[in-house]
């Protein structure tokens, strides 16, 4: 089985992390990965997207063309990648940041007030990982111990702190139902 | 899989050429190489290495000169324009027969271009670069355990002809991350009795030059560096085979490209296209005798590119023209899609049905 993951919103909400998460724990259960930032001027505030495939088979191009599953953490993204996804693919919305509603019946759209949430919890900057933490609920992907491995893979060890809130802000996504 | 790591592509240049005994890294930033030269400010002073930010390109290229001279391994990296202002210095270390590892991770161009992925200084790399009469050894990769493995294979070619191995990678391969394993045998370091070591008052000085004013030398030396070239052509060729043996459609491609491609071929089978793949991994020497075996079953065959087509033209001539060849392209940046190259086998397939 082979899934294309689009990760897309502003530069600066961790989306090439989170698609670096994903990545490793594909790593760590055995399967073939790549991991595709798209790269250049943006910065900060700009906007930023990283294409994560996660498959049984070797992965050909790293580019996906239509994507299974798509997180959306800014309007200019759902607008931008929303036809693209497959049918009967995946959207995860960062309601949050985006009023408007997915408009197509097609596929399954979950809508959680990332940023919201992670405010209220004292970590403002971690809806990226309350996002990947419902992406896996999502699909019964949600092994503990390989999320805690591929956290401390992209976490270094001096900061063992920011894991925990990593873990924490992907446990407060996993348990959030809309 | 304990034993891979996530890597950028860039990086796991850096981490293979360190392993490869390189202790001298010479660059100056662009992108997309950049993570080469970070990787290399990190870890060289660590490991009692020599990482040094030039104030050019053409300074880095002189450095790699330097040192190779005094038979160390050594390397720079840079993106298309610096590789253009880097290519006097490279046609340099041709004319006195240096080795030396340079990186090309490619952008569109010409000109400053953009900072995208691109394929299309294929003829810069396969024919020299810079001026007079020579050839770097090019070495494609099209995954990140590729650019790991032939950066190493590229230290010993480069040692073993005296010549420079040129990594033509592109924005692609060098930002992407994929799984990469480092467990390399890697090979002793070859004597340089030619280095200029100092004579220890034991031997005559060993002179490294590329200046030869008297015609009769310089055609000499011409002459035995094309003989070397023809030994490496004979031996070093190489391409990777995917569904060859019945195509009737076949890709040429390298690096991304072939990625895209393979997808493709993948796609025209489940179809009843009998498609399949060269992907030269040795873009010089070119694999001519692969794609002249293709041409036992081959109709018609795609050259699939970042480019306007430039290795199309190595197609034509290692095929003698025997089956049409067509080009697939994007350029400027961007990349032609698996939908793009189906649809170009699609057409071949058409045209050259019965």
């Amino acid at each position: 089985m082979t899934r294309e993951y689009l990760f897309a919103g502003f530069g600066g909400q961790g989306l090439l992390f989170s698609g670096k998460v994903l990545a490793y724990k594909g790593l760590i259960e055995d399967k073939n990965v790549s991991w595709l930032p798209s790269y250049g001027p943006e910065m900060r505030g700009g906007t930023a997207n990283c294409s994560v495939i996660i498959s049984d088979e070797p992965v050909g191009a790293p580019i996906i063309s239509y994507p299974d599953v798509l997180v959306a953490m800014n309007l200019p993204s759902l607008d931008k990648f929303e036809a693209q996804v497959k049918p009967g693919g995946t959207i995860l919305v960062d309601s949050s940041l985006i009023e408007r509603k997915v408009a197509r019946d097609d596929v399954k759209v979950y809508y959680v007030p990332a940023t919201k949430l992670a405010g209220e919890n004292g970590f403002p900057t971690l809806a990226n990982m309350i996002l990947m933490g419902k992406l896996l609920d999502v699909f019964s992907e949600y092994d503990m111990e390989a999320v805690r491995a591929a956290l401390g893979k992209c976490v270094s060890a001096r900061h063992a702190d920011l894991l925990e809130l990593n873990f924490k802000a992907m446990e407060i996504g996993k348990e959030y139902q809309d | 899989m304990a034993d891979k790591v996530l890597m950028k592509g860039n990086e796991a240049i850096a981490e293979a050429a360190i392993l490869a005994g390189c202790r001298h890294y010479f660059g100056y930033p662009i992108t997309p190489q950049t993570e080469i030269a970070a990787y290399m400010a990190k870890r060289m002073p660590k490991i009692g290495g020599t990482f040094l930010q030039a104030e050019s390109e053409i300074a880095a290229i002189n450095m790699v000169y330097g040192v190779s001279s005094a038979g160390k391994r050594v390397m720079t990296s840079s993106s298309s324009p610096g590789i253009s202002l880097k290519s006097e210095g490279i046609s340099y270390l041709a004319g006195a027969d240096l080795p030396a590892l340079v990186v090309n991770c490619q952008r569109g161009g010409p000109g400053l271009g953009g900072i995208q992925p691109s394929q299309s200084d294929y003829f810069q790399a396969t024919r020299g670069g810079g001026h007079g009469d020579y050839h770097m050894i090019v070495l494609a990769p099209a995954s990140v355990q590729e650019m790991a493995q032939l950066t190493i294979r590229g230290f010993e070619l480069a040692d073993e002809y005296r010549m420079t191995t040129m990594i033509l990678a592109d924005g692609t391969i060098g930002q992407m991350m994929e799984p990469v394993s480092f467990d390399f045998e890697i090979k002793e370091e070859p004597e340089k009795p030619w280095a200029t070591t100092g004579t220890g008052m034991k031997r005559a000085h060993n002179v490294v030059n590329s200046l030869y004013l008297s015609p009769e030398v310089l055609e000499i030396k011409n002459i035995e560096r094309f003989e070397k070239y023809d030994l490496i052509a004979e031996k070093e060729a190489l391409a990777e085979e995917y569904l060859t043996e019945d195509a009737e459609i076949v890709i040429a491609a390298f690096g991304i490209a072939a990625r895209v491609a393979k997808n493709a071929v993948n796609a025209a089978r489940a179809e009843g296209i009998k498609a399949g793949l060269i992907r030269p991994i040795t873009l010089w020497p070119f694999p001519v005798r692969t794609f002249k075996k293709c041409l036992g079953t081959a109709k018609e065959i795609i050259s699939v590119e970042l480019s306007m087509g430039q290795m199309i033209e190595d197609v034509r001539l290692a095929t003698e023209c025997k089956v049409p060849v067509s080009l697939c392209k994007r350029v400027g940046g961007m990349i032609p899609s698996p939908e793009e190259v189906y649809a170009a086998i699609k057409a071949a397939a058409e045209r050259t049905g019965e």
